[in-house]
């Protein structure tokens, strides 16, 4: 049994430590002088689907990329504190970011297929980690990967077609099985479904549902409803702060904080 | 208010009406269009003047007159020994052959500078065309042919009617005599116009008749050359080495205002940096492609520089994040992603640049492509002239003959201009089309 977070533990502390795929301790994260992340303490259970909702620009979004350290690309942005992946200090001096992301993938808020081909696009990751030695290995897990992702049955027939030519939410599949086909443990999605339609989102979801059994995702969303129908665990933002961590339906039903009510009940945010 | 309201909301105002503000409105817009349509008349105009000097200038040098005259290839005169060695050939003097064959025609010539005269109605250049005739085919030797050889200077311009006849004698090109002769030589059926082959095969030369473009092509190809195999790497590399590798700090800011003041340096100061630097330091050959190459590429490197990162910065980043995201290292997100997105765009700017280099004339002035080369170059290091250094040199030349030689030259290089850029719109369109 572990203490968890500080302002919920009662719900999670069934859990022990060896569920907890990522944790995260007294993270500060610095935009040059301005503070964006203020000591928050979050962990992410195995194989469940941890939602990060808040108000715009109260941090989530970056928050979810100290994760798999996308903040290294700024120049300017500064994380301290304790984040591990497995029990692994993931900002310790030697670590590798580039495998470091092979393990934790990514989906961004606009679907980002290369201008290449939709087989290249999915082929790109194993391609570059040197996961599959042959070509029917690859057409195989490039195969797998786009099952997976439900967009199989819609593209096997035009792979070798620019993944850009496909429709929004077609494109977000394809870059959820783009990340699936390099095979991570964890897979962050940052706002995936803002940029799609109301259809397109319901089938984002439905197959996020279906990848819980084999990966852990941590979802940034402005959606509130999203976040109540999908995710089991969920973290409310606020000004850099992590205000409230818990069970979904706790926080949705019964939260704990003030601020946690005022914004699901749209008082503020 | 509620009168107010209903008012405004059943009449429907008339659009149709034609009020002071209106008049003035559509008045101004339509003054602005005559503004526009007048600025580009008097562009189009100058442009089409400037097209139509050179073309109507320059048309008469692809062409020019030949002088058909039945050449004995005597035995005696080429080959005396009977040995049929080349080297004879070349050493044989061909000149007495068309003396002797003009001399048939107008047998009545007979004083020194009389003779004189009437051979200079034929080319120098054409014992050349004589002594090649030769080398090729031995077996002409002993016959009699009908060669067509290049007219003279003052012959050609003539037939192409540039010769003032008011003006007088003394002071004209050709006497009336000789014009006499011209017209005899024409009556008989000796005179016809062909296209001016050496134009495009030879160097240059002190006779107009005789110079060719070539030598000055083929040294701004391979200054060309030169200038692409330094500048097109150096300048994507930096370009991709400022825009997605380094931090942006006080050296990255000091380097970036550098660059673009280079790109704002008159092309003469390369020239000298040129001559002190690669002749003066490196004492690499004087007046040649390589050198002249290098100097160009300091000029284009800036424009290349400048178009490649506003390519590289032309790429969304969510192409960058996605591929960071699937655990690409920087370089393979670089390499396998962004710079083939921005490769349309930096060949783009690689080309103009190119094609900047290409009418360059004032740095090559300074490291000696500016002299006077006969021969045609083979290689970088061969002396050799460019194009618009070429069009300054004739243009310079007090010889009339000289004058449309300078148009064709610009024709040359227009041509080769209009050329380079199409090659940038392709190659644009080409690699744009893969999504």
């Amino acid at each position: 049994m572990r203490k968890l977070t500080g302002t919920s533990m009662t719900e999670s502390s069934q859990e022990t430590e060896r569920d907890l795929i990522m944790t995260a301790r007294n993270v500060d994260v610095f935009y040059g002088s301005k503070q964006a992340i203020k000591n928050v303490d979050l962990d992410i259970p195995k194989g469940s689907i941890t939602a990060l909702i808040g108000p715009s620009g109260c941090g989530k979004s970056t928050f979810l990329r100290c994760l798999n350290r996308m903040n290294d690309r700024i120049d300017i942005c500064k994380v301290s504190g304790d984040i591990r992946y497995a029990g692994q200090d993931i900002y310790a001096p030697k670590v590798d970011p580039v495998a470091l992301r092979a393990r934790i993938g990514m989906v961004f808020q606009k679907p980002n297929p290369f201008p290449k081909s939709i087989f290249d696009n999915v082929a790109y990751g194993p391609k570059i980690h040197g996961l599959s030695s042959s070509k029917s290995e690859m057409a195989d897990r490039v195969e797998t990967a786009l099952k997976q992702a439900g967009l199989f049955d819609e593209v096997s027939d035009r792979l070798d077609e620019p993944g850009t030519s496909l429709s929004g939410g077609q494109q977000q599949r394809l870059c959820i099985a783009r990340a699936i086909a390099v095979e991570p443990d964890v897979i962050l999605m940052d706002e995936p479904c803002s940029a799609l339609d109301p259809i397109a989102t319901a089938v984002v979801e439905e197959l996020m549902e279906s990848m819980r059994d084999d990966y852990t995702i941590a979802i940034v969303t402005h959606s509130m409803q999203q976040a109540a129908r999908i995710s089991q665990k969920t973290a409310f933002f606020h000004l850099g702060e992590l205000i409230e961590y818990g069970d979904t339906g706790q926080i949705f039903t019964n939260p704990k904080e003030t601020r946690t009510q005022s914004y699901i009940s749209g008082r503020i945010g | 208010m509620t009168d107010i309201s209903t008012a405004s909301s059943s009449v429907t105002p008339d659009w149709t009406v034609q009020t002071p503000h209106r008049a003035k409105r559509e008045r101004a817009e339509k003054r602005f269009r005559a503004y526009g349509i007048v600025a580009i008349s008097i562009a189009v105009a100058f442009l089409a003047s400037m097209l139509l000097t050179i073309f109507v200038g320059g048309m008469g040098a692809f062409t020019s007159s030949k002088i058909g005259l039945d050449i004995t290839f005597n035995e005696e005169v080429i080959d005396p020994s009977g040995a049929r060695d080349v080297s004879t050939f070349r050493d044989a003097n061909y000149r007495p052959l068309i003396s002797d064959a003009l001399t048939e025609i107008f047998p009545e010539v007979t004083g020194r500078s009389e003779k004189r005269d009437l051979y200079k109605l034929v080319s120098s250049g054409a014992v050349y065309q004589l002594e090649n005739m030769v080398t090729e085919n031995p077996d002409l030797i002993g016959t009699t042919q009908r060669v067509w050889l290049t007219a003279g200077t003052d012959a050609n311009l003539y037939l192409a009617g540039k010769v003032d006849q008011d003006v007088d004698e003394s002071l004209r090109q050709l006497s009336s005599v000789q014009t006499g002769r011209i017209e005899t030589l024409k009556s008989g059926g000796h005179i016809k116009t062909a296209l001016n082959k050496s134009f495009f095969t030879n160097g240059d030369s002190r006779e107009p008749e005789q110079a060719g473009i070539l030598g000055a092509l083929l040294g701004s190809f391979f200054s060309l050359l030169v200038c692409f195999v330094i500048s097109f790497p150096l300048g994507v590399l930096t370009a991709v080495y400022l825009e997605e590798f380094a931090r942006k700090n006080r050296l990255t800011d000091f380097i970036e205002v550098n660059i673009n003041n280079l790109a704002a340096v008159p092309s003469i100061v390369f020239g000298l940096l040129g001559l002190a630097i690669f002749l003066n330091v490196f004492n690499l050959p004087r007046s040649t492609p390589l050198v002249g190459g290098m100097v160009l590429a300091l000029m284009t490197l800036p424009t290349i520089i400048i178009a490649s990162r506003a390519a590289l910065r032309a790429v969304p980043p969510s192409v960058r994040e996605a591929a960071i995201g699937l655990g690409a290292s920087k370089v393979q997100t670089t390499f396998h992603h962004t710079v083939p997105l921005a490769m349309p765009g930096m060949l783009t700017g690689t080309i103009i640049g190119m094609a900047q280099a290409l009418g360059e004339t004032a740095p090559l002035l300074m490291i000696g492509m500016v002299a006077f080369i006969v021969d045609v170059p083979s290689s970088v290091v061969d002396t050799a002239t460019s194009l618009p250094v070429q069009i300054f040199l004739w243009a310079d030349n007090p010889e009339i003959g000289f004058r449309e030689m300078t148009s064709a030259a610009i024709m040359v290089l227009l041509v080769f201009l209009v050329l380079m850029n199409l090659l940038a719109v392709l190659l644009r369109k080409k690699l744009e089309r893969r999504w």
